[in-house]
């Protein structure tokens, strides 16, 4: 089952590298890993995603836990949570397919934040499976380049991940 | 206060934590270390010839005093030398604080003469490592280094020092922190009330319990409290090869120990249970054997102060996370004061099968009128010298016979690379120990394979006085692998034959020592009896034994615990 845990993290040189070894080491799956510092500048927030049995999932949790520099964590599938990653997609925009472009990222709500006389860039926020989605309805064929970032994810209601 | 140099500093921090003795190897980027260390003689260094070595000397150190232990080495080469005796330890939970030099911070990441990335390396088999970037946090450095090794689930801890941190010129205030705070690092000090209780009752109506112990009792230091416990409630005990020694073997409670290599009464016990009570050990291959086969009617209480060991290959009914000494020490007081007491009638039951068990096999092997047997090698030790000594060893079939045949009755005295199996671990580990104990009989129980891996240490015990006893038991074979060889691969002993082995004797004597070698088995006693006599010499004795010997029992690959070779050809 797909996972999305979110850390705490000590925003120290290294720290990272013990989270990514640890899920190498132990033969654990990272799908997406995003990370940066939070408003508390000590502290880094990391959200990965991965899969696994429940056993796997509470090791993964237990293990994150033992590192020194993990300061809290947090399973956010285990209640109700917003998840959402940034895409930015450059494609072919050239004739006819300028117009039929637009009105895809208008029902996607995405923006084209970069133009030139072939190419559209186009931002796009959501959850994952509507990244895909919108891939999938403008056709692969026209896709020059995807970056996307990585899930972010943050609990819903008064549920808070801090010190 | 004062203004010492980073050098200064690091050799003072050592000095407030109460640090005796390191064990090391100087080389260019820990040289203003070196000197520091000259310059006074509180802490007294250890020269030895390779760093593994030095490792497993801190290593050998721990176990016995329950101490963290502490080496220091320079970068490169010097640090990926001390990788092995790092992972042994981490695999072992032994505390210990790894100093090593790097090159200086100017010259990171460009491949500079003896730069390696310590931190990288050791990352996967340390508990912690940390990275010196101000002379400054040397001190706070220090103290956080040997707080996480020693607290909580032990464990080594790297400190990576580049050059320029320990320059003698640059001075800095002093100041060693008493306590250290980490807001991330907080290891639980008490176990849960209601777990606890919950486990008393499951305890108390059992009918065919057990108790499984591990090294965690014995680093734990909670022997004292699972004996009384033990002995109040009335069950059975057996214990990991970790654990050897956390109850008395020679107490008729105690079954031996379980496993792989366990005796026949404990892994029948085991299988046969319907509670297990886990103190401070894992669950760990070598121990419970395929685990969809593990204990089928069993219930299982795991105390460990290590949430990730808990339902990590086995699943327990009723985990509780906490150091086991404080939780052992609530569980007695909820026994004592229970109204319910254990079903007598169930647990004589029990025990009247446990003994049918024992009287079945019980460890037993075949003599032989003119071959000396290695298991006799170590029922005669252990009788020579009272059960009393520390035994390290080495891995291999002189370590199954080491555990099995030598009756330990007190934690810290059994000193083995359990989790690693580290060959050329047992030598360095007894001069850890010998350093310390120097009126203890300290015995290095190894094989002709194991003592090549670190034998250059002869030189080290010539320099320091350090009269330990090698008991070499040459079968001329890398035994356990030519064991499996004869199992599983029809006696093809591919590379388990060492030709053209040395002269141990004249070997010995060469590095200043002496040696002496038993070849007849009416000689054994006479000359075992000399050996243990010279007090103030390092003896290297090689011992010819059974070349053709297996270790048992042994559990059949894949199956349940209860599943056992006895003997090379009876299967259970």
């Amino acid at each position: 089952m797909r996972r999305i845990i979110s850390v705490l993290l000590e925003n120290e040189p290294g720290a990272l590298s013990r989270v990514v070894g640890l899920f190498s080491q132990r033969n654990y799956n990272i799908e997406t890993l995003t990370v940066a510092p939070t408003e508390d500048e000590t502290l880094s927030r990391l959200t990965v995603t991965t899969t696994g049995s429940d056993k796997v999932i509470e090791q993964i949790t237990k293990q994150l836990n033992k590192l020194i520099e993990v300061v809290k964590l947090v399973d956010l599938t285990e209640g109700a949570h917003i998840e959402r990653e940034l895409m930015l997609v450059k494609l072919k925009a050239t004739g006819s397919q300028r117009a039929e472009i637009k009105r895809t990222v208008d029902i996607f709500r995405g923006q084209i934040v970069d133009v030139t006389s072939s190419v559209y860039t186009v931002q796009l926020a959501g959850d994952s499976e509507k990244l895909d989605g919108f891939i999938q309805a403008v056709g692969t064929s026209g896709v020059l380049e995807v970056v996307r970032s990585g899930v972010s994810g943050i609990a819903r209601g008064e549920k808070v991940l801090s010190l | 206060m004062e203004l010492l140099s980073g050098a200064d500093m690091l050799i003072r921090s050592l000095q407030d934590e109460g640090i005796e003795y390191i064990y090391g190897y100087p080389g260019g980027a820990a040289l203003h270390i070196y000197d520091a260390l000259f310059r006074q003689d509180k802490v007294k260094h250890i020269l030895v010839r390779h760093e593994q070595a030095a490792v497993h000397m801190a290593d050998g150190y721990a176990r016995a005093t329950g101490k963290p232990g502490t080496v220091l080495v320079t970068s490169g080469p010097g640090a990926t030398n001390t990788i092995t005796g790092i992972a042994t330890a981490f695999m072992d939970s032994i505390p210990m604080v790894v100093l090593c030099g790097q090159v200086a911070s100017t010259l990171i990441g460009e491949d500079a003469f003896q730069e390696t990335d310590m931190m990288g390396v050791s990352r996967p088999v340390v508990k912690h490592n940390l990275s010196v970037r101000h002379p400054e946090e040397i001190p706070e450095i220090i103290r956080k280094a040997y707080y996480i090794a020693a607290t909580g689930r032990p464990g080594p801890v790297v400190v990576d020092i580049p050059k320029d941190m320990t320059t003698p010129n640059e001075r800095y205030e002093y100041a060693y922190p008493k306590k250290v705070k980490l807001r991330s690092y907080n290891p639980a000090i008490r176990g849960h009330a209601g777990q606890i209780k919950k486990a008393v009752d499951m305890l108390l109506a059992a009918k065919r319990p057990i108790i499984y112990a591990g090294g965690g009792v014995i680093l734990g230091k909670a022997s004292d409290q699972l004996t009384e416990l033990v002995r109040m409630i009335g069950y059975p005990i057996t214990n990991t090869i970790m654990g050897i020694g956390c109850y008395p073997a020679s107490d008729k409670q105690h079954l031996g120990w379980l496993g792989m290599h366990g005796t026949y009464e404990a892994n029948m016990a085991m299988h046969h249970s319907d509670l297990i009570l886990c103190v401070g050990a894992r669950f760990d291959d070598r121990v419970t054997n395929a685990t969809e086969k593990f204990c089928p009617g069993a219930r299982i209480i795991h105390i460990d102060i290590d949430p990730a060991s808990i339902s990590k290959t086995v699943d327990a009914d009723v985990p509780i996370v906490g150091p086991v000494d404080a939780v052992l020490k609530e569980m007695l007081a909820l026994v004592k004061e229970a109204k319910e007491k254990p079903d007598a009638d169930a647990i004589a039951s029990w025990w009247k099968q446990i003994d049918e068990w024992r009287a079945f096999h019980g460890m037993r092997y075949e003599t032989s009128p003119d071959v000396i047997k290695p298991q006799e090698v170590i029922e005669m030790l252990c009788r020579l010298t009272n059960g009393e000594a520390f035994v390290t060893s080495d891995v291999g079939q002189h370590q199954m016979f080491a555990a099995q045949y030598y009756k330990f009755d007190k934690p810290n005295r059994w000193i083995n690379s359990g989790g690693l199996g580290t060959m050329g671990f047992g030598f360095p580990a007894a001069m850890g120990v010998k350093l310390t104990h120097p009126d203890d009989e300290v015995l290095c129980i190894t094989g002709e394979g194991s003592i090549q891996m670190n034998i250059q240490e002869l030189s080290t015990c010539k320099q320091y006085n350090l009269p330990v006893k090698i008991i070499n038991l040459n079968n001329q074979a890398l035994g356990m692998v030519k064991q499996w060889q004869d199992m599983n691969y029809e006696s093809r002993h591919a590379e388990s034959y060492m030709e053209s082995l040395p002269d141990f004797i004249k070997l010995a004597e060469a590095y200043g020592h002496k040696g002496v070698r038993i070849e007849k088995k009416e000689d054994l006693e006479t000359k075992l009896k000399e050996v243990l006599a010279m007090k103030d010499d390092l003896v290297f004795v090689d011992i010819l034994v059974d070349r053709f010997e297996h270790v048992y029992p042994m559990q059949v690959a894949r199956g349940s615990m209860k599943d056992m070779w006895l003997s090379k050809t009876e299967r259970v």
